[in-house]
């Protein structure tokens, strides 16, 4: 088994997150729109591994306490504030109280029925935020900030144009570009917020993946029945679990709401969450890394694949005579554009038949082949010598 | 007056009447058998002391405190640990991190968020853990995953984890069922050293009749769900109705 050092990963961790403008840009990935999703997903993904990676509770839902968390950033953003703090404290709160009332009911019950509790309250949200809530979340339109909103923390707008988010003045859509051996390379703000706080979460994860805590949510996970006759009380664990990774999600709710002041009720449908459920497995759930990975992939697939349209893949297949080229189109056109979750799918499929554990699994196992090869050729070194 | 007293506990399932108006006295310090045939009602007479199952009727009181009503973690705290007939271990888990827990269930109680805080440092309840491990004589199989146990290693291992609970009251459940000879010796030997040492309760259910005379101090005879004989090794030995239980001699 490979031992893993926390401070090594922590490090490599922090090293990679910090330089991802850097890393990602040979990939096409290296504008800040993409890298604050990646990084604000990742946050996602890592709470809610905390609930499904430890304690094995499959939550639908999540999606919903993300929507909470936008809701409210942006309503601090109205009445008190551009500076994000405020939103953000807010959004924490909110979302793990939200996360603390709908636990406390579907944590009744575990294993599918959980799982479809979660789901069921999740849509209700949805539902709420579309239509009946209307006055709080702006129904259909989604929640904007307007010139005339109070923000009576900050000094009076006379400028015509709405106001960006930042922290202490320091403003979000900031962007440092620069060119470096052809590649342009876009350092900016948001990105550096929400990669301080990833990092500063990512830690607080590992920490309690450590803890005698963590380990009482791994019991859970294995087996509640012995747990609870050894004395613990499994509920007040679980729910704990669900209100801090229900806190992530809304956390990332208010990092998407700061790098763009709005928040809609489709953030709070149950695709979304699905995505989220997706994300950790395909990365690697109860894994540390794996995620974060997750969501980095799904993210990009998203950005890259639903870009290629009919007329890239016809440049693409140029070099094909016509009834060829044709017919490539026809036949990769579904997979990309609007049908970039079919490619997700499949490659989903492949990955959790071939290596249930997600990415970090084949990570892994290419790491034992690798140490396996260096202590073969170590042995064969030695023998003759003897 | 007993450490456990259970008076007039009945139980149905359905049509079957697996617990007739049982009573049973537990003296503290002793080891109490039960023995009966297959499907008499001892594992269902343990689930109705451990909050599992609740009886329709009847009162369990241990140490003049009452059972029925508490939830099983509460019933645990009291100090109620169990051993079951089919091990119940946390199969994804480390030999060592299995018997932390119980550590930790014995020095925290039932909740703590205690979610900064590493299990590396916590020495207190590593070495207990390991001391628990060595007195079960599993100390080389420490890290090894609780799921690639043997059967009787799984035994030992919910043994250990029940112990290092420190509990008042231990149920065993056939402790020794699925071990080969000598590892039921050693787990003979190693409740009575326990017996000797620390003086913990124990009711034990189990087939093999040599275990039950090196242990038990008081034998009581399940069949059909009723009590039908009570009393010191000796006297159940030879007793009738449990002859007649046991070889299935009917009664016309
Ligand atoms: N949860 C349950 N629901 C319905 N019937 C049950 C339940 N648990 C036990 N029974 C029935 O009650 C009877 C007593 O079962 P129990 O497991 O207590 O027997 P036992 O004395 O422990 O037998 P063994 O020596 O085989 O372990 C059996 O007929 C069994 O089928
Ligand atoms: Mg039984």
């Amino acid at each position: 088994m490979l031992k893993y050092n926390d401070k090594l990963l922590m490090l490599v961790f922090t090293i990679l997150v910090l330089t991802g403008p850097i890393i990602l840009a040979p990939f096409g990935a290296g504008y800040p729109d993409l890298l604050q999703r990646f990084v604000i997903f990742g946050i996602l993904a890592v709470g809610y591994n905390i609930l499904f990676g430890l304690t094995g509770y499959l939550s639908f839902g999540h999606a919903a306490f993300l929507g909470v968390g936008s809701y409210s950033t942006v309503w601090m953003f109205k009445l008190l504030t551009m500076n994000i703090i405020p939103g953000i404290i807010l959004a924490i709160i909110m979302s793990g109280l939200f996360a603390l009332l709908i636990g406390f009911i579907t944590l009744r019950r575990s294993g599918i029925y959980f799982s479809i509790l979660t789901l069921a309250f999740a849509q209700m949200s949805y539902s709420l935020a579309y239509s009946v809530l209307t006055p709080i979340t702006n129904g259909e339109t989604g929640l904007q900030i307007r010139l005339a909103d109070a923000r009576i923390l900050d000094a009076k707008n006379d400028s015509g144009s709405l106001p960006s988010t930042n922290l202490f003045g320091l403003e979000m859509n900031d962007t440092w570009r620069t060119t470096f051996m052809g590649m342009d390379l876009q350092f900016n703000v948001g990105f550096y917020v929400s990669a301080f706080i990833l990092i500063a979460v990512f830690y607080l994860s590992i920490r309690i993946f450590r803890s005698p805590f963590g380990l009482m949510l791994r019991a859970v996970k294995t087996n509640q029945n012995r747990l609870m006759y050894t004395g613990i009380n499994t509920k007040p664990y679980t729910l704990a679990a669900f209100v801090i990774s229900g806190m992530y999600a809304g956390l990332a709710g208010a990092l998407l709401a700061s790098m763009d002041p709005l928040a809609g009720a489709e953030r709070m449908q149950w695709t979304e969450s699905g995505s989220i459920v997706l994300m950790v497995i395909l990365g690697g759930a109860s894994t540390l890394l794996g995620p974060v990975l997750g969501a980095g992939v799904i993210k990009y697939f998203e950005a890259i694949f639903s870009r290629i349209n009919d007329n890239v893949l016809h440049e693409w297949f140029d070099i094909l005579p016509g009834f060829l080229e044709t017919f490539m189109v026809w036949i990769v056109h579904p997979f990309v554009g609007k049908g970039w979750s079919l490619t997700l799918g499949a490659v989903f499929m492949i990955i959790v038949i071939f290596l249930p554990g997600g990415l970090m699994e084949g990570a892994n196992r290419i790491g034992k082949r690798f140490v396996k090869l260096k202590r073969g050729s170590a042995d064969n070194a030695k023998t003759p010598a003897e | 007056m007993g450490i456990l007293e259970v008076q007039n506990v009945n139980k149905h399932f359905g049509g079957l009447h697996a617990l007739n108006n049982v009573n049973l006295d537990v003296k503290k310090g002793s080891v109490h058998a039960i023995i009966g045939p297959n499907g008499a009602g001892k594992s269902t007479f343990l689930n109705c002391l451990i909050g599992k199952l609740a009886p329709d009727t009847g009162s369990v009181m241990f140490q003049g405190k009452p059972v029925l009503g508490q939830k099983p973690h509460q019933i645990n705290q009291m100090g109620i640990s169990r051993v079951f007939q089919t091990p119940e271990i946390f199969t994804d888990l480390t030999v060592f991190e299995n018997v932390m827990i119980p550590c930790f269930a014995h020095r925290d109680g039932s909740f703590v968020l205690n979610a900064w805080k590493k299990v590396k440092g916590e020495t207190g309840i590593r070495e207990q853990a390991e001391q628990m491990l060595l007195d079960v004589n599993m100390q080389d199989k420490l890290h090894m995953n609780a799921a690639s146990l043997s059967r009787g290693d799984k035994r030992r291992l919910e043994l250990a984890m029940c112990l290092a609970q420190d509990p008042k009251l231990l149920l065993l459940d056939e402790p020794t069922a699925g071990m080969a000879r000598a590892d039921t010796n050693a787990t003979i030997d190693l409740l009575k050293h326990i017996s000797e040492t620390r003086g913990i309760t124990k009711v034990i259910i189990e087939h093999d009749m040599h275990v039950v005379f090196s242990l038990a101090d008081t034998i009581s005879v399940l069949a059909q769900g009723a009590i039908i004989a009570e009393g010191l090794p000796e006297d159940i030995k030879g007793h009738p109705k449990v002859r007649e239980a046991y070889l299935g001699e009917a009664e016309v």
